[in-house]
């Protein structure tokens, strides 16, 4: 019921034709007749506040945000001959991880967009980008591994904190991004 | 763990607010149309790096208590190339996975899945990639340090990089 929010759930959507968000504001197309979601928040607003909850975690915990972490760290706990070095090797970002399922299944539910579907671009099968993203996910996690962190933990963090090889980092990620977009804009475009 | 967990719903309600559990939104950024990526990550950047510069310039906190990701050269100009193509094969990072999938989609747990398939391989593969994995090791460096300048002047730097970049992307995304 959370995950699909029929018209008839909440706002009679026959009477009401716009269901007017408390905001005020409105997701353009609601093309499936459900309840119009919020818009997403500015996006210099929403940095500004994620980069006040990095802050707070420099200030409170003593080290920046993670995602890759948590995945190696339950990894390197499965697989008995798994050699890679225990990076971090406390359960903190297993909480935190957590904490971003969490508050990021809440922000979604307040704002009205939880809703069960397989993004993708228009001209691919729900299969093949659920290949495409489960091939694109063990290229980051390879990619995770050699570079001791990802987008949170290393770009994000370490970007902030001036730390070399997290602008390294950074910079080839991007760099490779956008070289192999081109090849890719049939999947997404 | 209270903090962590805390720390970790605040992160996943803003990475959620700014759309960034979305796919579609988050590879904008590579063909021109969006660049939602780039101006919430320097922003958050940029905020982070200012509060923690005063902080510390204030006396309030101790930077060198706070755990600062170590550089290793080699390793991390590889796993970003690799990080980047997976990036845009997949739509979504590991982050915003997990905030795609807690939002109901397909697309996000099938690349948190992936992501994890791939940490399991890469661990159970290790041997070859060990010597690469722990070479060029510079340990705790910083921008600062590498380019001899003062931790001010790379602080505003980063500022003025970042503004003239967000005022790039504004007219891009009015062009398109």
């Amino acid at each position: 019921m959370i995950f699909d929010r029929a018209p008839s759930d909440g706002a009679p959507a026959s009477s009401r034709p716009v269901r007017r968000h408390p905001a005020g504001r409105l997701e353009g197309g609601d093309p499936a007749g459900r309840m119009p979601a919020l818009r997403y928040s500015d996006p210099y607003f929403a940095g500004v506040a994620l980069g006040l909850v990095l802050l707070a975690s420099f200030v409170f915990a003593g080290r920046g945000l993670g995602a890759s972490g948590a995945f190696t760290r339950i990894a390197a706990a499965l697989s008995p001959v798994n050699r890679q070095p225990p990076t971090a090797n406390d359960p903190w970002l297993l909480y935190e991880i957590a904490g971003v399922i969490v508050g990021g299944f809440a922000s979604a539910l307040l704002a009205g967009r939880v809703r069960r579907e397989i993004e993708r671009g228009p001209r691919l099968s729900r299969g093949l980008r659920l290949g495409l993203a489960f091939a694109g996910g063990a290229a980051m996690g390879l990619g995770a591994v050699l570079a001791r962190g990802c987008t949170s933990g290393l770009a994000l963090t370490g970007g902030a904190l001036l730390s070399a090889g997290s602008w390294i980092f950074m910079l080839a990620a991007f760099a490779a991004a956008y070289a192999v977009a081109p090849l890719l804009r049939r999947a997404w475009r | 763990m209270i903090t962590a967990f805390a720390i970790g719903i605040a992160f996943g309600f803003a990475l959620e607010r700014a759309g960034l559990g979305s796919a579609r939104k988050l590879i904008g950024q590579f063909y021109g149309t969006d660049f939602t990526v780039f101006k919430v990550m320097f922003s958050a950047i940029v905020t982070a790096m200012l509060g923690a510069f005063w902080l510390s310039r204030l006396g309030i906190v101790d930077l060198s208590r706070v755990y600062l990701p170590e550089t290793w050269l080699l390793p991390q100009l590889a796993g970003g190339l690799i990080f980047g193509i997976g990036f845009v094969i997949a739509g979504l990072c590991p982050g915003t996975s997990c905030v795609a999938a807690a939002s109901g989609r397909g697309d996000g747990a099938m690349v948190v899945l992936g992501m994890f398939a791939g940490v399991l391989v890469t661990g159970f593969a290790f041997a070859p990639l060990r010597d690469f994995y722990s070479s060029t090791s510079r340990g705790a460096l910083t921008l600062p340090e590498v380019l001899h300048v003062p931790y001010g002047v790379v602080v505003c730097a980063v500022v003025f990089v970042a503004l003239a970049g967000f005022a790039a992307a504004e007219r891009i995304e009015r062009r398109a």
